[in-house]
């Protein structure tokens, strides 16, 4: 294949380049930004005129429902969608059925996602067998299979010796272990977060220190083991600020935030809208500025969709029987074009917390326009608006920017340099 | 925004009258005044020989009960029967939900049976809302309790006491005692009395038993009973349940007793012709002293014929406002 | 048109109903008026009639047949009957007869607190358009309207009759 895509404004974060500028397309691969190679011609042209091309967007947690979650979705399916919002490498979570607990899993799903040819898919290990917190999974037997990092999910490990040792043994191989970090007894049975709006709605709720309190604990495993640490699905402002104290003072831990959690708070909850019920909880305003604030410095790099897809029924109970989750990946782009709106960001910085961000975080092969390496790449109109839902591709329909109106809109998505999507 | 300014007209009609019947939060004073004038003239029905009144013939009204409870099952269905509704009440244990059958199923099984209205109780929060949103609009929902929420005809029984025993609200002082956290009748009870115009509404409880930002119903809170009760007109104890125990919210039934418990000699700092009341049951010896409950000072068995008025005029209004709606939408078809 | 005058009107009605009453050899009848122009009416025709008898007053909201087109009526107020109904003769006053159902709820009411010996009907007008066999016993004055047209009695002091026309 030879393909030239002509006329965009190609924004690199990685390497600060921001220019209307050519690129061109080989054999899956960028081989040139600019004047194309001599020699070179190409069989198809994209007429970017307008669009902004930029690295494929690289979510790092995105629930593909399979193994074993068929009602809710498939890799198939939510691949797809994940193709839709821009995205060309994606992280799935270990909470699968089975867990993603043995290489015999992660390679069912890396066949599927090979099969479905619509992002790339990097899988995260259970730390613990079954995720259940007490013996360690066979971390480097996973590592070979193909998962790029190890977490154990809101699960916490109920003994801090033996997450300790868990983080130890990760340390051993290099591997990186994803924290979500939350106190099991501190948020036991909560609902919300834990504040005016859960009190006024009789809902049980979660306080800030069940994430604050694991977060101390957790960032000081992380020191004492010496394990590659990334923070995932902050909440709270002071959770921010524990995590730029450990930055501030040597620690090289990364972190991530749910877009959602960038745009959303408690306030949402106030007509008992499952739409909104999400683990961790959306909490306050002050919050969200803090988790906004943290994005923008770079004390969080990484923005991801926590996308968890439902089927209608896990969704349509009174409010303390739904299950948490919000179904968002096909919107990633648009909804976190908001944030360049907003005045919070410029483009480039938001392309880089979307791209090279989060690949950095995980060591990812992802994120960077570079001459030579496989071209994934996202072309979007920043002039245009999506209205969220006109054609839905994942099988969850549980997202409350449905029928809304979002800036920009995602013209193509290429994955190795093949059309993955197209609008 | 707060919870409390945020505008909730799903149990509104397009006038402005109530369709269903979920919580007090967002309701006009002028509306919860018409409440309680109605529950008066159906006051004097019960006063009656023939205590009947056709009003809701030919109607049936569904008693969803997913919560046990007698004493507003039972207040629930006389007051249907005495409107002459058709009364059916389901008992919904658990168990037969978790076999499979969700709730809307359940609802939309007695709808097809044409029920008019349900009253439903259920111990997850929102309840109410999610049935009102979810089954057919032309059905009115009663909240009879949902989780720690609201339990909006509590709230209303509550104030109908109020206002036949002290005449109104505008310089009175009211002190809940108890576990305002878990309690759906506190948080009724304190959007009505703020609604109302009460100017003075307290809280009394321990730490742990008081729910975070509860400044935002406009309350004044106190940790010691003594001070909370000092020149009140009105006293609500709550219902202090076992479980608060065990979930290391309180030490003891004894040390809550003696901190909180109204006592006749807590009772002398309140007014001299001050009113107890109590949402029921009591436990005695554990919120409240028999002396006190069974005393002068007690309204609390006057609460349940009051709550049998407030529940015939919240049937009766909100099917009037399910026919009100109809009717606008038939003629703005036209 | 032109409206007759209530006070005029009442004054023949005290004479009627007195003339009713002795044919009937009703020697103490309870008076009940229903709200709230039937009250003013029985409040100005006891006074022709010089009588200290106490006014029952009855809210019929309750007993209307019309709460599935119209639902309930906003202002409700309690019914205050302060005699016995049970083997008493009735006097039922109302302002305006129209199609009857108003009469046809205030009896159906009248009968839940008690069985009354007799109902005596007396009307400030009647419109001769009944909708049901009830006719009053005793009338100020008859009219015939205009399928638009509506009468509106407004009081307590003084009481004035007032024309309106739904079609303007």
């Amino acid at each position: 294949m030879k393909l030239s895509i002509l006329g965009a404004r190609v924004i690199d974060p990685s390497s600060g380049l921001d220019q209307v500028t050519d690129l061109h397309l080989e054999a899956g691969k960028l081989i040139a930004i600019g004047a194309a190679p001599a020699g070179f011609a190409a069989v198809d042209v994209i007429d970017a005129k307008g669009l902004v091309a930029a690295p494929g967007l690289v979510d790092l947690n995105v629930s593909l429902r399979e193994p074993g979650y068929s009602r809710k979705g498939n890799i198939a399916s939510e691949t797809r969608a994940a193709a839709a919002g821009g995205v060309t490498s994606l992280c799935c979570p270990p909470k699968t059925k089975p867990v993603l607990d043995t290489s015999a899993v992660a390679e069912l799903i890396l066949d599927r996602a090979r099969e479905a040819g619509n992002t790339k898919v990097f899988p995260i290990g259970a730390l613990s067998k079954g995720l259940e917190g007490e013996q360690l999974a066979e971390l480097v037997a996973l590592r070979d299979a193909g998962c790029v990092a190890f977490g154990n999910g809101l699960e916490s490990f109920r003994n801090t010796r033996t997450l300790c040792r868990a983080l130890e043994y990760a340390a051993t191989f290099d591997l990186t272990v994803i924290f979500h970090s939350q106190d099991h007894d501190l948020a036991h049975g909560g609902l919300a977060h834990e504040g005016p709006t859960a009190s006024f709605l009789g809902l049980s709720g979660i306080p800030e220190t069940a994430e604050t309190v694991a977060l101390a604990r957790d960032l000081l495993l992380v020191e004492q083991s010496g394990v590659r640490a990334h923070f995932s699905q902050l909440t709270s402002a002071r959770g921010v600020a524990l995590i730029a104290q450990a930055q501030a003072r040597g620690l090289p831990v990364t972190a991530d935030v749910a877009l959602y959690q960038l745009i959303l708070t408690d306030e949402a909850l106030i007509d008992f809208s499952s739409l909104y019920h999400v683990q961790p909880p959306l909490r306050t305003r002050a919050d969200r500025d803090g988790l906004r604030a943290a994005v923008k410095s770079g004390v969080v790099s990484a923005i991801s969709s926590h996308h968890q897809p439902h089927e209608r029924d896990a969704k349509l109970a009174p409010f303390g029987e739904t299950e948490p989750g919000i179904s968002s990946v096909e919107l990633l782009l648009p909804l976190a074009l908001t944030l360049v709106e907003d005045g919070l960001l410029d483009l480039p910085t938001l392309l880089q917390r979307l791209s090279a961000g989060p690949a950095e975080a995980l060591r990812l092969p992802a994120g960077k326009l570079a001459i030579g390496a496989a071209a994934d790449l996202v072309l979007f109109d920043p002039s245009t608006s999506t209205v969220a839902g006109e054609h839905w591709l994942s099988k969850g329909e549980n997202c409350p920017f449905l029928g809304h109106a979002l800036p920009g809109s995602v013209r193509y998505t290429l994955m190795d340099g093949r059309i993955s999507y197209q609008a | 925004m707060t919870p409390l300014d945020a505008k909730r007209p799903l149990q509104l009609n397009d006038q402005g009258q109530l369709r269903h019947f979920l919580s007090l939060d967002g309701l006009r004073r002028e509306l919860l005044t018409e409440i309680l004038d109605t529950a008066d003239s159906f006051l004097e029905v019960g006063a009656r020989a023939v205590k009947k009144v056709p009003l809701l013939r030919g109607k049936t009204v569904c008693n969803v009960f997913f919560e046990n409870s007698t004493r507003t099952r039972t207040t629930f269905e006389m007051a249907a029967q005495r409107l002459s509704a058709d009364v059916i009440t389901l008992n919904v244990s658990t168990s037969s939900a978790s076999k499979g059958e969700t709730l809307l199923d359940t609802l939309r099984n007695l709808e097809a049976m044409a029920a008019d209205m349900f009253v439903v109780r259920h111990g997850e929060s929102g309840a109410a809302h999610f049935i009102a949103e979810h089954v057919c609009p032309q059905v009115a929902i009663i909240n009879g309790g949902d989780g720690r929420h609201a339990h909006p005809t509590q709230g209303m029984l509550d104030m109908l006491t109020i206002r036949r025993h002290k005449g109104g609200f505008e310089n009175l002082s009211v002190a809940i005692v108890g576990d305002i956290l878990h309690s759906r009748v506190a948080r009724s009870n304190m959007l009505a009395l703020k609604t109302l115009g009460c100017p003075d509404i307290r809280v009394i409880a321990p730490k742990t038993l008081l729910p975070i930002g509860i400044e935002q119903y406009g309350v004044k809170v106190y940790t010691d009973l003594a001070e909370g009760l000092k020149d009140v007109d009105v006293v609500i104890m709550l219902r202090l349940q076992r479980e608060r125990m065990t979930g290391g919210l309180l030490p003891s039934e004894g040390e809550f007793y003696r901190l909180f418990g109204l006592t006749t000699a807590r009772l002398a700092g309140a007014k001299p012709d001050c009113i107890v009341m109590h949402p029921g049951p009591i436990n005695r010896g554990v919120e409240i002293e028999s002396a006190v409950a069974d005393g002068p000072h007690s309204v609390i068995l006057n609460q349940v014929t009051y709550g049998i008025a407030i529940r015939m005029a919240v049937l009766s209004m909100a099917m009037s406002g399910q026919t009100a709606q109809r009717q606008f939408d038939q003629e703005k078809a036209k | 048109m032109s409206l007759p005058n209530p006070a005029d009107l009442i004054s023949q009605m005290a004479v009627d109903l007195n003339a009713h009453l002795s044919k009937r050899a009703i020697a103490e009848p309870r008076f009940i008026g229903i709200r709230t122009g039937g009250v003013w009416v029985a409040q100005a025709l006891l006074k022709a009639l010089g009588s200290a008898s106490p006014l029952g007053t009855l809210d019929v909201s309750f007993y209307r047949d019309d709460f599935s087109q119209n639902g309930l009526h906003p202002q409700v107020r309690p019914s205050e009957l302060p005699f016995e109904i049970e083997g008493q003769h009735l006097v039922l006053i109302d302002d305006v007869l129209m199609s009857g159902r108003t009469i046809r709820a205030a009896l159906n009411e009248l009968f839940d607190y008690g069985r009354p010996a007799s109902v005596t009907l007396v009307s400030l007008l009647d419109l001769d358009a009944a909708e049901l066999p009830i006719r009053p016993d005793v009338v100020g004055a008859t009219l015939s309207l205009a399928p638009t047209e509506r009468v509106k009695l407004s009081g307590p002091a003084p009481l004035q009759l007032e024309l309106q026309d739904l079609a303007l």
